[in-house]
Order: C-alpha cells, then structure tokens, then sequence
C-alpha cells in the first residue's frame, strides 16, 4: 500500500475529489493546511506597516491506494491540481506498513 | 425649559455613548485574538467607573462654580447635590435641564479615557487600567475640561475655540497614551513578531459606529437644536469624508494599496480634527481641516517606528496629532471674525498647556500605579494573552478540541440530572 499526499492550492480541491471519484477512490482525507514554497508569500500593509506572510493557505490531501495504482493517482492528482502558476504544491508517495478499517478489523488492502 | 433643544441633547447624549463601544470594536479588531477581549473590556469599563464618578464628584469637579483661578470647580454639587430634575442649565429660553447636560458630558468623561487604552493594548492589568483611570479621569479630565468649558474656566476665559473637545478629550486622551506607552514600555515582539489585526471587518464596524456617534459628539455641543448645531453636523460628515479620501491617497503613493484600515483611519482622523474647529468654519474649511488631517495622521502613524516608543494602536498618530491640527486650523480658517494670528496664538495656547499638562500627570499617574500595585502584565501573561490571564474568557473558539466542561453552578433542587433507570420500579 501507498499513502499519497498532495499539498495544494484550496481552490483546486472540488478538481482534485473529482478526479479521485472518477479513478475510483473511496475515501479521502482533507487538511487545513499553510506553507510556502519557493514563491515565498506576499505582503500585506497595515498603517504603513508592511508584514510578509510567508505562509499561504493549502490543502492537504491524503489518500490510501494500493501499490499499483499509486504511480497513475499520483499523476491524476498532479492533473487535476495544475494551474501552471507559482504555488500550485507538491503531491508525494510513500510506502505504508499497515492499515486497518476501524469498523470491521479489516487489514491490507481490504482496509481501502 | 426647551422641549426641541432637551429632546435634542438627549438624543446626542445616547449617540455619543454609542461611540464607546464602537471605539472598543475599532480598537478590538486592531489587535490580535489573544487580547480582543481585553481590548473591548478596556473601553467598557470607563463606562462603569466614570458614570459613577461623575455622580460623586465628576461633574461637580468639571462644572462646578470655580475654586479661583479657573482651574477646577467647587464641590457644591458633589453626590448631586443640589440637582433636581427640574433643575435647569443655561439661559431661557434656551434651557435645557441640568440632567440632560449632565448626561451628555458624562459620555465626553466616558470616551476619553477609553481612547487612551489604544496606547496600552496587549500589556496591562486590568485592574490597573481600572485604577488608572479612576485617578486620569479625576485628576486630568475633569479639571481640563473645566478649563475648556466651563464659563469660568482659564482657557475659555482666554478665548480658545475648541467646540466639542480637540484640546479636552483629543489632545489630552493621546497625550496621555504617549506618557503611559512610556512608562508601560514596549510589547514583547515589537518590531519583530507580527501584530496584524485580527479583525478588519470589526474595526470598520467600530469606524462605522464611532462616526454615526460623532454626529451627536459635536452638533450636540450646540446644546441647541439650532444653526450652529446643523454647521456642525455637516462639516462632520465634509471633513470625515475627505480625511478618509486623503489617507487613502497618501498609502497608495507610499504603500502601493488603498487599505481597508486606512480608511478606517482616515475617517476617525477626519472626524478628531473637525471636533474643535467645525462650528467656526464653512464647508471649504472642512475640507481642508479633512484633507491635511487625513494626510499628515497618515504620516504621523509611522512615527513610532522612527521613534522608537509603541503606542500600540497610534492614540498619539490619530488623536493627538488630529486634535492640534483641528485646533490650530480654527486660528487659519474661521469664518465668523474669530480667524488670524491673534486667534491662532489663543489655539497654540490651549493645545499646548492640555498636552503638556496631560502628558506629565499622565506619567506620574502611570509611573505611581507601576511602582505600588505594577500597572503591566507579567510576561507569561502577555505572551499567553492578557483575554485569558485577566478575564477567563477567549474571544473565539476556534476549535472543538480541548476544553471540558466543569460547572461550578450547584444543581437545583428537584432538578438534578436525568437518574439511570436500573434502580426504578417500572410499571407495565
């Protein structure tokens, strides 16, 4: 099993669900989250005062999938959350040990 | 007795009182979340503590009979003594009842306090602030605004113009704020953490009430629904508009964006500079007492930076600075005969002496609480937020998690909470 985690701009997350549906995943998990990349943030002026806010508003989505179809989710979240402008995030893989649906006591993949 | 003019200042009195809690909005929204709370319950409590002044001894401190020298008023009517509802103030068939006029001042004793605490926000005790403005109210405003307004006070006996308070509450509240910024010292972070507003809308929702207010601050100060009053109330609405227009212009030449706080700003900058000049002047004066208002407070909120001292939310930018321009600009550009330098030297004179006066017994005050009961809040206190260390609340919840609930409220008898059944015989 893989964890596939994608940081991206908010607005892209109606995109990004529907594409994941359309793929065929089941379930999903979405964050609040800020950061920054290479863009850095912007600036904001109150009486004068110039303040950088680094850190911007994201998402962050986390999906489970099985190892085969990790490669292609990952490409089809990539897809979907493309704007080709400065910010648009990082969407990454990594190996998972185990996973368990709490409900029934389900591990692997039948978890998913 | 008046019905149009008591009926009139009544009202002026209820619209200036809703001034104080838009000031604690405009101040409110201008900190960040952990003092919000704190922000609002500084400006509120003036209206506890120096309602019941003004019964004590307030009024008659401030318009009582002079002592000599036209420096404070006698203590005829501490306690209210001597004040029936019948009685009467001013001159037939002007007259308006003494309770009426009394009402209507006590709001003026109410604010002015209140706008110190911009200067302090996010460091100070609470019980201290209360203190503290126990004793400015007592000895600054009442005599200062003995001096000002009061028939036989030294600065109306000299002849110096300040309508509805440039030099009795403006001038002297950012005076004020200066000498306490001082003596309290900076916030942890100044210059180097973040301190954005948490709250734009509020602060705009706090401009907007404080504007609205102003209306009855100065065409009240007629004490008359009369010309002077309808001079007023328009040269209100003139110089607050193009005060708002003029800080806007100045941000976007130096900062690039037209700011929803500047124009916050501006009006209230607008609307300090008119108060003591706008019964003296027409609607082109209002423009111009606007438009350097709005332009130099602009510039004069960055001072501090320069300076070096934290003000926190710019009393001295906003009301100091607003209130000489607004009185010295009476010297310049009255209308009626009163104008040149003859008058301009009589303005220079009230302005003066208020902040000087001010800002010194401002210090002692703030450095004396400091010494004996310590005036600002420990350093866990403020950087965990002075909402919860002093008031036990949070302005927001912004989150379900953490917290538990623990009543402290013993249950009522014959209401305790719902028995498990196992132990009650059920009935088929």
């Amino acid at each position: 099993m893989k964890l596939i985690t994608a940081v991206v701009k908010p607005h892209r997350l109606d995109e990004i669900k529907e594409a994941l549906q359309a793929f065929g995943v089941q379930g999903l998990t979405v964050t609040e989250a800020s950061g920054y990349g290479r863009q850095r943030g912007h600036t904001e002026v109150y009486r004068g005062a110039e303040y950088t806010v680094d850190l911007v508003p994201k998402v962050r989505i986390e999906v489970l999938v099985e190892d085969e179809d990790a490669d292609d989710l990952v490409d089809v979240v990539v897809k979907a959350a493309r704007t080709g402008k400065i910010g648009d995030g990082k969407v990454w893989s990594v190996p998972v040990e185990t996973a368990v649906r709490v409900r029934t006591g389900e591990r692997g993949p039948d978890a998913l | 007795m008046n019905g149009a003019n008591t009926a009139f200042v009544l009202i002026s009195a209820a619209l200036v009182m809703l001034m104080t809690p838009g000031l604690a909005f405009f101040y409110g929204g201008m900190v960040r979340v952990k003092s919000a709370l704190n922000m609002l319950m500084m400006s509120f409590i003036s209206l506890g503590v120096v309602s019941l002044l003004w019964v004590l001894f307030g009024y008659s401190l401030t318009f009582g009979d002079d002592i000599g020298g036209g420096l404070l008023g006698n203590l005829d009517h501490i306690g209210f003594k001597g004040i029936e509802p019948t009685s009467l103030w001013g001159e037939k068939p002007d007259a308006i009842p003494v309770l009426a006029f009394a009402l209507f001042q006590l709001m003026f004793a109410v604010i002015t306090p209140a706008l110190i605490s911009g200067a302090v926000a996010d460091r100070v005790k609470f019980g201290a602030w209360a203190l503290f403005i126990t004793l400015w109210t007592t000895v600054v405003y009442f005599p200062v605004a003995h001096w000002v307004w009061q028939a036989d006070g030294w600065l109306f006996k000299k002849e110096v113009i300040d309508f509805a308070g440039g030099t009795a509450v403006h001038i002297n509240a950012g005076a004020a704020g200066l000498a306490v910024a001082l003596v309290l010292g900076k916030r942890i972070g100044f210059k180097k953490d973040p301190m954005r507003p948490h709250n734009l809308p509020l602060v705009m929702l706090g401009s907007g009430l404080l504007w609205f207010g102003w209306f009855g601050f100065n065409a009240g100060s007629a004490l008359a629904a009369n010309e002077t009053a309808a001079n007023m109330a328009f040269n209100t609405q003139v110089a607050t508009g193009v005060a708002m227009l003029g800080w806007l212009a100045y941000e976007r030449i130096r900062h690039g964006a037209f700011t929803t706080l500047g124009a916050a700003s501006g009006a209230v900058a607008g609307l300090v500079a008119i108060t003591p000049s706008g019964a003296a002047v027409n609607a082109w004066g209002a423009i111009v007492i606007g438009l350097v208002a709005g332009v130099v407070c602009s510039w004069a909120v960055s001072l501090k930076y320069k300076l070096g001292y934290d003000d926190s939310l710019d009393v001295v930018g906003v009301h100091l600075v607003g209130g000489v321009i607004g009185t010295l600009l009476v010297g310049v550009l009255a209308t009626d005969g009163v104008g040149g330098a003859t008058q301009l030297g009589k303005q220079a004179l009230g302005a003066f002496t208020v902040l000087l006066y001010s800002f010194v017994v401002s210090w002692i005050l703030a450095k004396l609480i400091d010494v004996t009961i310590g005036f600002r809040a420990s350093e866990d206190e403020e950087l965990g937020g002075i909402d919860q260390a002093f008031h036990a609340e949070t302005a927001y919840d912004f989150s379900a998690v953490g917290g538990s609930a623990r009543s402290t409220v013993p249950a009522a008898t014959g209401a305790s909470a719902p028995q498990k059944p196992h132990n009650k015989k059920v009935d088929a």
